[in-house]
């Protein structure tokens, strides 16, 4: 019995082991290296990340508190993966940094959370996942000890969390007050759609719409994306949201199923606004990571696309996004990354004429920003293709054509990124970098995702085959 | 025949130019890369007229198919008819001269051809595609190497004219990607082959169907999306101008027959007034337009639109001899604008001016380079002997067996066109190409290097090829109309 309960939590363990090991590390030594550590703990994400793939047996533990099946095993993976690419990224700002193990350990705590809320059962371990994953992300927000906009950042993103902490609370009481219970498979057969259950299910919405950032529960995105380390910035825009929209999808494919009519018009309206609130508010940016914030907020509505067609195909093309989100912008924050440790440069006048000198980071950047534009052959393209036609699948048409002309919309944004680097001329250009091993180990797996993911469609079949759908 | 291997070669080259060194090395890799497809696109032809000559009449030849993404039903499905097979070789032609213009472009050598490979790839990709996903993805593919290539190296407003160009395009792309899902979702399917044994409910047809026009319109300078070509077509350096117009406009009409036109034949009449409305004020105002222009090259991109609208026409009038005028003049137009802006370019090279009125009495001084350009613009206002009388005269005599007054109508509008073609052609070149010389500079100023006489005599000989033998085209291109 054990054995097999280890099995199914081996991923969550994983990660546990690996923050004790750092905690006792910490500890222990008084004086240590930090390029080898840093070396050191990219090792183990990477063995923690294997070890993920072996195959593991659907189970169900706990009483139904935890459950997992091959598809969750996948999003964790994918999790994995983007923390490890997040940690080579973050090597030349970590190198330089006083408190290496508690970054890691925190940044570890969250990824723990996650894993726990996209496996859980039961209302409480999600809350419970989730409120382990917001409280460490804070403290990572205010990482960058000596910006005060860091620290403002952490202050806005604590408030936000916690306020949205608490809607979903709110939700989830007047839920369990609604139906008696806090168990997925009981509350999913005691769902009616009376007014009571809706008005829950609308808080717990919010409390989700906060997270993933989607208009009009925006405000707090671009503050905190601009003042964090632009790390942090990363993990915030892409494990962070990818493991809420995991659960968010579960949630709304199995336990809220019996309101699916409900869901769907109220999905089709934040969808439309995320998309194109971001899309215009991203259009007046000059800082980069504002830019990619406001980005961020549209590709969730496009993300909504997928979830509002509510099928087998949505429940896979979203699944498919993030996996492409993950490698095509961190390939983006990767070079944000790169250059704002370097040369503390972070605007897009900034990176006028940049390939001149580095033509490498700027091919970088173009590939990424042209798969978050939805462009071929990037594998950005099949993303989109595919959410818009999942959302499409309902018929809803009038919807389809805003989000498909948004792209229009945000082709341009991406474009000017793409301008500033190649056509423009600088007057101090930045000199040429050196970009360290592990960022562009980095680097060439992010490009090498990002084109190979949508070319090879067996990657979508295989998802596909794991998804339920509605 | 493998048709992958036409999309292959051009990123073949691709990965061998990466690996050079060198601008000489660069330069030779792409060369050797457009010839091998000009050979292959040969081949085609050949192996096509083989089949065919052996009885094999199935609609379309060559298939190959691979399942892509399984689980939606996507297959990477390619496959060529007659249509498709003429389109090949316009853009192997085409591609062969523009490499060989861009013989002396710096900076950023390899970037140049890179992309330029990949515009051609894109191109050979989508006029083999016999599936629609494959077929958009190839579209696609195209804008962003259109960008960069204008952006980069271009002239005068460039980075205006590139933006314009992508976000122009990409509208038109989301509008047709609308009108695919449409399609699928009635269908199920993105194969065109299957889709054009469903017949499509009129319904979903009637709604579709100005989707799919639209946006694969815009591409083709479709009245009122056209304001993209004069700009882009004007700043592109003068490879791109040549892929522009001579065959990034035809993907569009050729996505506008194929997909629109063949697959939704029902609607295709409901709204065939309306194309033709806005073919003929293309044709006409294009050309009044052009009369107005001092630069060179905004003329030939103003008369590109007014050309382009000769193919809308044809298209709309729904005549199989119109709809074979307007794939003759799609290829015709190809070459011809092709040429056209060759000339200009190598004009521009030397001179550094494309003002006409800067310009005067290059033919003593350029005889080669002037001869090309006064062949391109003969055939460009119909002269009798070369591609351009072919294939409007085919348009018009297609139009005319429309018997509704307002065809007629527009018929005659368009024929009429003609005369301004004729006034603005004959004019710039009297001003550019005769007279004395206006600038002593120019003395000294060499004709065509070799490089360059190649992909004039190449081009030329493609127009004069189709103009004296129509019929070789035409048995081609209604082998599958019939």
């Amino acid at each position: 019995m054990w054995a097999g309960i280890i099995l199914s939590l081996r991923q969550e363990l994983m990660i546990t082991i690996l923050i004790f090991v750092l905690l006792v590390y910490k500890i222990g030594a008084s004086e240590y290296k930090t390029n080898a550590l840093l070396n050191g703990i990219n090792l183990l994400l990477l063995a923690n990340l294997i070890v993920g793939f072996f195959p593991c047996p659907d189970a169900t533990s706990f009483s139904g508190m935890f459950h997992t099946n091959r598809l969750i095993v996948l999003e964790k993976n994918m999790l994995n993966l983007g923390t490890l690419l997040i940690s080579l990224q973050a090597y030349d700002w970590l190198k330089s940094h006083r408190h290496v193990p508690e970054f890691y350990m925190l940044l570890l705590a969250t990824l723990t959370g996650f894993f726990f809320m996209i496996s859980s059962g039961n209302l409480l371990l999600f809350y419970l996942g989730l409120e382990l994953s917001s409280i460490p992300l804070a403290a990572l927000a205010s990482f960058d000890l000596e910006k005060r906009q860091s620290s403002e950042g952490a202050m806005k993103f604590i408030l936000s969390a916690a306020f949205s902490s608490a809607l979903l609370l709110f939700g989830i009481s007047l839920l369990y007050g609604a139906t008696g219970t806090l168990g997925f498979d009981t509350i999913v057969q005691r769902l009616d759609g009376s007014a009571f259950q809706l008005f829950a299910f609308i808080l717990i919405l919010s409390g989700f719409a906060f997270k993933i950032a989607a208009v009009p529960f925006h405000l707090w995105t671009a503050d905190v994306y601009e003042g964090s380390p632009v790390t942090v910035t990363a993990y915030l825009s892409v494990i962070s949201k990818g493991a809420v929209f995991f659960i968010f999808i579960q949630l709304l494919y199995t336990v809220f199923k019996p309101i699916a009519t409900s869901w769907y018009r109220i999905l089709i309206i934040l969808s439309v606004l995320s998309i194109t609130v971001g899309n215009l508010f991203a259009l007046r940016q000059n800082r980069l990571k504002r830019l990619l914030a406001f980005s961020s907020i549209a590709q969730s509505g496009f993300i909504l696309a997928g979830v509002i067609g509510s099928s087998r195909i949505g429940e896979a093309s979203v699944v498919y996004f993030i996996l492409i989100y993950i490698f095509s912008n961190l390939g983006a924050f990767g070079v944000v990354s790169l250059i704002s440790a370097q040369t503390g440069k972070e605007t897009i006048s900034d990176y006028r004429g940049l390939y001149a000198n580095n033509p490498a980071l700027s091919w970088v950047m173009a590939i990424s920003l042209f798969s978050l534009a939805g462009i071929p052959p990037t594998a950005g393209f099949f993303g989109k293709f595919f959410l818009l036609m999942a959302g499409a699948g309902k018929g809803n048409y009038v919807f389809i054509t805003i989000a498909a002309l948004n792209m229009v919309i945000s082709l341009y944004y991406y474009l000017k990124v793409v301008k500033a680097i190649f056509m423009d001329k600088p007057e101090q250009p930045i000199e040429k970098l050196v970009i360290p091993l592990l960022p562009n180990i980095a680097f060439i797996v992010c490009v090498a995702g990002t084109i190979i993911t949508g070319l090879a469609g067996w990657i979508y079949d295989y998802i596909y085959s794991l998804s339920i759908g509605l | 025949m493998n048709l992958s291997l036409l999309v292959l070669a051009p990123l073949i080259t691709v990965v061998a130019v990466l690996f050079c060194r060198g601008r000489s090395s660069i330069r030779w890799v792409s060369l050797a890369g457009v010839t091998v497809q000009l050979i292959l696109a040969f081949a085609l032809l050949f192996l096509y007229w083989k089949e065919r000559a052996a009885g094999n009449d199935s609609a379309m030849l060559f298939e190959t198919r691979h399942t892509w993404f399984r689980a939606l039903n996507i297959d990477y499905h390619l496959g060529v008819d007659g249509i498709s097979v003429a389109m090949i070789l316009l853009t192997a032609f085409v591609m062969e001269a523009a490499i060989l213009v861009s013989w002396k472009i710096a900076p950023m050598t390899k970037e140049f051809f890179v992309l330029l490979h990949i515009l051609s790839a894109g191109a050979y990709g989508f006029f083999l595609s016999l599936d629609l996903f494959t077929l958009f993805f190839f579209l696609e593919i195209s804008v962003i190497p259109k960008f960069l290539l204008i952006g980069i190296w271009g002239s005068g407003k460039k980075e205006y004219s590139a933006m314009k160009l992508a976000l122009m395009l990409m509208g038109g792309s989301a509008l047709a990607f609308i009108g695919l899902l449409g399609v699928y979702y009635n269908t199920h399917t993105f194969d065109w082959p299957a889709i054009s044994q469903i017949h499509l409910p009129l319904q979903a047809q009637r709604l579709w169907f100005p989707f799919l026009f639209t946006g694969f319109g815009i591409f083709t300078a479709l009245f009122p999306f056209h304001t993209w070509v004069p700009d882009g077509h004007s700043s592109a350096p003068t490879a791109a101008s040549m892929f522009l117009a001579g065959i990034s406009m035809k993907l569009g009409s050729y996505g506008c027959l194929r997909v629109a036109v063949f697959l939704m034949p029902e609607a295709a009449r409901i709204y065939s007034p309306v194309i033709i409305l806005m073919a003929t004020i293309a044709i006409v105002y294009g050309a009044f337009a052009t009369m107005m222009q001092k630069d060179l090259k905004y003329m030939n991109a103003y008369s590109s639109i007014s050309h382009c609208g000769f193919i809308l026409l044809g298209i709309g009038m729904l005549t199989q001899t119109a709809i074979t005028g307007a794939i003759i003049q799609m290829i015709s137009h190809g070459l011809m604008t092709a040429l056209f802006f060759a000339a200009i370019g190598m004009i521009y090279d030397r001179t550094h001016t494309r003002l006409v009125g800067q310009l005067g009495g290059l033919l003593k001084i350029m005889p080669f380079i002037s001869t090309i350009f006064v062949l391109a613009g003969l055939c460009s206002l119909g002269l009798p002997g070369l591609s351009g009388f072919v294939a409007e005269i085919t348009v018009f005599m297609g139009s005319w067996q429309h018997a509704g007054e307002w065809y007629r109508l527009a018929t005659i509008l368009a024929c009429s066109s003609i005369v301004i073609t004729a006034v603005y052609i004959l004019r710039a070149t009297g001003q550019t190409i005769m007279g004395p010389l206006k600038d002593t500079h120019y003395n000294g100023l060499g004709d065509a290097a070799w490089n360059e006489r190649l992909a004039g005599i190449l081009l030329t000989a493609g127009i004069v090829a189709i103009g004296i033998a129509p019929f070789w085209l035409s048995r081609l291109l209604t082998y599958k109309l019939n």
